[in-house]
């Protein structure tokens, strides 16, 4: 390189540089000649053509904002519509003054502190010519005070908008979201164009996830005007694509239910239909009024809602996660039997507790500390009737954590069920190259024993216990967990989804299906079954599985006693059911935070009830398990 | 080592204060035409925040000396090919087209990098070789400027692929390629363009077709074009007056505070506004080109002329295009129209030209 650069002639380059950067020169200069000339032409010799045209012919394009899809229920009940409402909005452009007039209003109509903030909040960002909120909502008297004095607001309308009402109010807003006015942060991502006349945009659930289908295409009016901006006559019109309208599977009446049987437990209910993974009922609570947000909430009920302990804002359906407890131990038994480690005639002894190679630390089952001596000879359905733990950590032991991973992670554990929400937590199964990786420790064996239970670091959310419980229903049949079954255009026949099919579990042995499925129904049917409770003036044959969720570890001889226990210490409650037994119609999860008098089984029989009352009304026809128990009573 | 290393310029930042004068005039001005155009505050502290940034970045990039520059110009190149690669494959959609590669902070459009790489990578290849360069030399400099072309073309972004040919044509053009083989070039250029027609995406023939006869569908594709002429037309000598722009205010002139800015200032300041606007830019350009003039070797002379003449293709395009004497292409007018992505690029390259003018040396040997 260092050779190039003394052979090369430094003094020719350099004034053929300076040649070619006169060359430039000219080239710039005669280029803004000609842009100068260009300019002179359209300004001063087709001035007067230019200035007619602007002024004689001036098209505004308006634009026509699409109706927003309405949400419906499985039976076409309405669950978010539009209401009509009258709001004061004042327009800039036609306000001399807008403090002064601001004055004057207050005196006809009060206006908030923050009445007044927002609207200064809203001013920086309008257009001077696009109106902006004063007041929401006026009463009829309200309206009826203003219009007297209008005459004196040149620039301040009452201008009837129509907005979204969730006639359910708190029952669906976990599931149904809310809508509310756009944000700054919102509108830097937004198609603009699209969102022209557009106030306001899902938040959360439903509403945020199927925002672009219910938004829809907005239409433009193409207006001749004069200079003043008067119409004078519509050149064309693009008609806007109304939002979608969606179905989806829940069932209010059942969602109801769900949400009135909680009460005001913590907790959450999920129900899903075996058969295609639809969702029939999702209830969080505490929950809120989503009607509160429409209009745009404001800053003090919203920080009230916030920093609420209950977090009532909080969606524990899909987005809290606890260790599921024992309801995962007819899927430890399954991998237990099929994959040869135990068959059904397999015992153990229990004595109560439970020792890694006959020494060292004692893992009690939970019998132990209420009757002083374990559950005796047990085989594996009396492991899942009576939830044997001593059983399990002894199974667990002998399948490993692979094999729990592995079964685990069939039935769609700590992974997204990927339901149509936004929001929702994954869950977690742990491994060892988890916890290497994360804690930067080895797996002990104890490790193993305490997922075998489903406590320690193994957490799912109740969505994703519903979706296993739907699994087991079906016998391994794995369906997407979905709300949404149908678009439709307004006026249209609903247009449905397809329905999504995930990888089933398929057994080496399909008998132990029923091995399984048996003892959950003798949770229930059976004396000594963890929830023989429910089975009184049962008029339909379930299957279920009780569970406990610790929320803090007991020393070692420690005992658990409900009363001593400070109520947000306490053990969450959780019941996984699925009925009628030969032909599964709903599968359910109740998760029931720091447990009280009423467990997640009761609540679980309530919705179930429910489901068949209305089952019954629809079919009263009864062929199948429904009607051959009646005998049996 | 062939320059003594030290610095005539003994102040300890790296500035040219005639080019910065420049700059700050001009993007003040626009700030001004910005608040016109979007009739809000809440956008205007946005472009001052990104103008900040873009300035900050200038005056870091006028710290690195140029023999720096030169040492990085491959690497900046071949990156910037591979993240285009990326881009054509897994880059994500964003207004039609696949030029945004998503790196979860930042949206990052690879070629933005591109408008700089080519010319360092250029200068520096030109650089090593004997000037004026012979026919066979050309050869590696036209691949390096094809590539990237044909590849953002392909995104489809004409715009940004027209100013990366033209800052690579420009480095040659310093270069002292010869007239014979600039006119033969043009021509075989001019000749291709019917070939090209059937290669077009539709929507680039229309935008000829608009350019040739614009008022045969009024209200459809013709609609940019013609509501611009009418409201840089109906400004007339000394315009309608800051904010006072009915065609730009009133209507939904398209694109009024990015590529049709120009469109506002024509309306509001008029012919008087528009030649003021004109002087600031051809101070900028003559600055740059004295600095070209004034650079110790061919690698910054080659780059100053080169990001100069781009600067100036930007706003030959983007006022032709607005006043409809040449076609609708997405080039903004620099430092005025709203946002950030090619502010920032363009704010580097200035860093670059200060950075040439402020790093010579005293000594030549």
């Amino acid at each position: 390189m260092s050779n190039l650069h003394t052979l090369k002639d430094h003094f020719k380059e350099n004034r053929l540089y300076l040649n070619r950067t006169v060359w430039a020169s000219i080239i710039v200069i005669s280029v803004f000649l000609i842009l100068i000339v260009r300019l002179f032409f359209l300004q001063i010799y087709q001035h007067e053509l230019y200035r007619t045209l602007s002024l004689n012919n001036q098209v505004r394009i308006v634009p026509i904002v699409p109706p927003r899809g309405l949400i419906f229920d499985r039976n076409g009940i309405l669950l978010a519509e539009h209401k009509p409402t009258f709001n004061l909005e004042l327009t800039p452009m036609r306000t001399s003054n807008i403090e002064e007039t601001l004055t004057a209003i207050h005196a006809i109509i009060p206006l908030s502190e923050s009445e007044q903030q927002t609207f200064y909040k809203q001013l920086k960002y309008k257009r001077r010519h696009e109106s902006v909120p004063l007041r929401l909502n006026l009463t009829e008297e309200e309206v009826a005070k203003f219009i007297i004095e209008k005459h004196r607001f040149p620039g301040v309308d009452v201008i009837a908008r129509s907005i979204r009402y969730y006639p359910l109010n708190e029952a669906v807003s976990h599931v149904i979201g809310y809508v509310a006015p756009i944000n700054e942060k919102e509108l830097e991502t937004l198609d603009t164009s699209n969102y022209r006349g557009t106030y306001h945009i899902g938040k959360t659930g439903i509403e945020k996830f199927y925002e672009t289908e219910l938004h829809g295409k907005v239409g433009h009016q193409h207006i001749e005007t004069d200079a003043k901006g008067r119409t004078i006559r519509v050149l064309g019109n693009t008609s806007p694509i109304p939002g979608k309208n969606l179905h989806l599977s829940l069932d209010s009446k059942l969602q109801q239910a769900a949400f009135d049987a909680l009460g005001d437990l913590k907790g959450s209910v999920i129900a899903i239909d075996p058969h295609n993974g639809e969702v029939l009922a999702l209830v969080s609570k505490p929950s809120f009024n989503p009607n509160l947000f429409t209009q745009g909430i404001d800053v003090k009920t919203y920080r009230s809602l916030q920093n609420s302990p209950d977090k009532p804002l909080f969606n524990r359906a899909i987005s809290a996660q606890y260790p599921p407890g024992s309801t995962i131990k007819p899927l430890v038994a399954l991998q237990g039997l099929d994959s040869g480690i135990i068959t059904t005639q397999f015992k153990i002894w229990d004595p109560g507790w439970y020792q890694l190679g006959g020494k060292g630390r004692l893992y009690r089952d939970m019998i132990y500390f209420s009757k002083k001596h374990g559950h005796d000879w047990v085989d594996v359905e009396k492991a899942i009737v009576q939830s044997c733990d001593t059983f399990f950590f002894s199974l667990a032991h002998k399948l490993g954590v692979h094999r729990l991973e592995d079964i685990f992670k069939r039935f769609g554990l700590g992974k997204k069920t990927q339901i149509d929400m936004a929001g929702e937590a994954g869950g977690l199964v742990p491994s060892e190259e988890w916890k290497q990786r994360t804690r930067n420790e080895a797996w002990y064996p104890g490790d193993t024993l305490n997922i075998g239970i489903g406590q320690g670091t193994l957490l799912a959310t109740p969505l994703q216990l519903a979706q296993m419980t739907a699994i087991l229903a079906s016998k391994g049949e794995y369906y997407k967990t979905h709300l949404v079954k149908a678009f439709s255009e307004t006026g249209q026949t609903p247009i449905p989804l397809p329905i999504n099919k995930e990888t089933p579990v398929i057994l080496k042995h399909n008998e132990y299906w029923d091995t399984v499925i048996q003892s959950m129904r003798k949770v229930i049917h059976e004396p000594g079954g963890t929830a023989h409770s429910l089975s009184q003036g049962i008029r339909y044959q379930m299957a279920g599985k009780t569970g406990t969720a610790q929320v803090f570890n007991l020393k070692q001889n420690e005992k658990y006693e409900v009363n001593k226990v400070k109520d947000h210490l306490r053990d969450h409650s959780w019941f996984i059911a699925f009925a009628p037994v030969n032909e599964p119609k709903i599968a359910i999860c109740v998760l029931i935070e720091n447990k009280h008098k009423k467990s997640a089984k009761e609540i679980a029989r309530i919705v179930l009830d429910c489901f068949f009352e209305q089952e019954n009304l629809r079919n009263p026809s009864p062929q199948l398990g429904v009607g051959v128990l009646q005998l049996q009573e | 080592m062939y320059y003594r290393n030290s610095n005539s310029n003994k102040s300890i930042l790296h500035i040219d204060w005639p080019l910065l004068l420049g700059l700050i005039i001009l993007s003040g001005l626009g700030l001004f035409i910005l608040y016109s155009a979007k009739e809000t505050i809440g956008p205007l502290y946005q472009q001052l925040m990104k103008l900040g940034l873009a300035t900050l970045l200038m005056v870091g990039t006028a710290q690195i000396p140029p023999r720096f520059l030169r040492a990085v110009a491959p690497w900046l190149y071949f990156s910037a090919l591979i993240l285009l690669m990326c881009v054509l494959f897994i880059g994500i959609i964003a207004k039609g087209g696949q030029r945004w590669l998503d790196l979860w902070i930042v949206r990052f459009q690879p070629a933005e990098l591109m408008k700089l790489a080519v010319p360092l990578m250029l200068a520096r290849y030109l650089d090593d070789q004997i000037l004026p360069p012979k026919f066979k030399t050309l050869i590696i400099p036209s691949i390096i400027i094809a590539i990237p072309v044909i590849l953002i073309a392909k995104q489809p972004d004409l715009g940004t692929a027209l100013l990366i040919l033209s800052a690579g044509l420009f480095v040659l053009f310093f270069s002292g390629v010869t007239w014979k083989l600039i006119l033969s070039f043009s021509a075989i250029v001019i000749s291709a363009i019917p070939l090209l027609w059937p290669f077009m995406h539709e929507y680039q023939r229309q935008r000829i077709l608009t350019l040739l006869d614009p008022d045969q569908d009024p209200l459809g594709k013709s609609y940019q074009i013609i509501q611009s002429k009418i409201a840089v037309g109906s400004g007339g000598l000394s315009g309608k007056g800051w904010l006072n722009g009915t065609q730009s205010h009133l209507e939904f002139l398209p694109e009024r505070a990015t590529d049709c800015i120009f469109a506002v200032f024509g309306e509001e300041f008029g012919l008087l506004g528009s030649l003021v606007l004109l002087a600031i830019y051809l101070y900028i350009i003559i600055r740059g080109l004295i600095i070209g003039v004034q650079a110790q070797n061919t690698f910054c002379r080659l780059l100053a002329g080169s990001l100069v003449m781009t600067f100036f293709v930007y706003i030959t395009v983007n006022i032709g295009m607005v006043t409809g004497i040449l076609p609708v292409v997405g080039i903004p007018l620099p430092l005025v129209s709203y946002g950030g992505t090619s502010l920032v690029t363009l704010m580097i390259g200035f860093g670059m030209l200060m950075s040439i003018q402020t790093h010579r040396t005293l000594l030549y040997k």
